[in-house]
């Protein structure tokens, strides 16, 4: 079996069973976790999932980012532990200050759901590994509120310290700055994105099986640590 | 209030539809506005612990400047002890 991987469930996320599927699918052994318990099961990487956890009330993320799980999570992230954020969850990643930033409003105004072309601008993260710098991978992308905006002097240290891991190609989606599609923190364990791994692993209801790659590079990190 | 430098898509298509109505030149930011009623009398501390409060979860600093204003209750505007505080985001649209 592989290494145990945790989903938090809030209420109002919606991809939480689409990742606990795309774990097992990519080896490894899904652990649901709740976000109102405040233990981690003996996860040895979590992910916060899509969705509209506390209906996105007063911002997204603002709520789910106090759960009682999230205490756990700050702490294990802050001693190394890999962390993934996808959509929702990458808001409640830059709420919680683990990601610097944060996600507002598409430039467009509507929600946007759509085959989106990224550049891997970073290999080095627990699970952005297998990948290569330069690639052109494809995500599905579906927000109302991924523009990711930070200061310039925010937007200097990502982009110097490498921690710009996506960039969106073919035309920015939603105003973020920079084109940013995905960043991570300075050790490169926690991970935060728009774009959605886990609906991209099946070959019958993905474009591409690109996501696979993100629960391959945290296993194998994973492997390799133990 | 969003931060001058953030870009404010509600405002842009609030300024959108007042233009279309023929409300000229108005430029619109939009922010949102928390009242907070207060048990007791409104001291420092208490106010510090409303500023503390926005900081850590009302509104996201990074992207959100706010301001705390103290207003006394409709029912008692005459008891300066019995008030409300908000959390007054410059809500108002701003001129020009």
């Amino acid at each position: 079996m592989g290494p145990k991987v945790g989903v938090v469930t809030f209420p109002g996320s919606l991809d939480d069973q689409d990742a606990l599927r795309a774990i097992r699918l990519c080896g490894g052994e899904p652990l649901s976790l709740w976000h109102g318990n405040d233990t981690l099961d003996g996860a040895q990487a979590v992910i916060l999932p899509g969705g509209f956890s506390y209906g996105d009330y007063l911002r997204c993320g603002a709520i789910s980012r106090f759960a009682p799980v999230m205490a756990q999570v700050i702490k294990a992230a802050e001693s190394g532990m890999p962390v993934l954020g996808i959509c929702n969850g990458f808001q409640i990643l830059c709420e919680a200050h683990l990601l610097p930033g944060a996600l507002i409003r598409n430039d467009v105004r509507v929600f946007v759901c759509k085959d989106q072309d990224l550049r891997v601008e970073s290999g080095d993260t627990t699970w952005t590994s297998d990948f290569t710098a330069g690639e052109i991978i494809t995500l599905v992308l579906k927000n109302g509120e991924g523009g990711y905006v930070a200061d310039e002097e925010t937007l200097r240290r990502l982009e110097g310290e490498g921690q710009v891991i996506f960039r969106y190609v073919n035309g920015n989606p939603n105003g973020s700055f920079h084109d940013i599609a995905g960043i991570c923190n300075e050790r490169g364990n926690v991970v935060g994105l728009m774009p959605h791994p886990e609906h991209n692993v099946d070959p019958l209801t993905g474009p591409t099986q690109d996501g696979r790659r993100f629960f391959s590079s945290v296993s194998n990190f994973l492997a390799a640590k133990v | 209030m969003p931060k001058p430098e953030i870009l404010d898509p509600q405002g842009k298509a609030v300024t959108g539809a007042l233009a279309r109505l023929g409300f000229a030149g108005m430029s619109v930011r939009q922010g949102k506005r928390f009242e907070l009623e207060l048990e007791g009398e409104v001291t420092e501390d208490r106010l510090a612990e409303v500023r503390r409060a926005a900081e850590t979860l009302l509104a996201n600093t990074v992207i959100e400047t706010f301001n705390v204003r103290v207003e006394a209750t409709p029912e008692s505007p005459d008891e300066a002890t019995e008030t409300e505080a908000s959390e007054k985001a410059e809500f108002a649209a701003r001129a020009g």
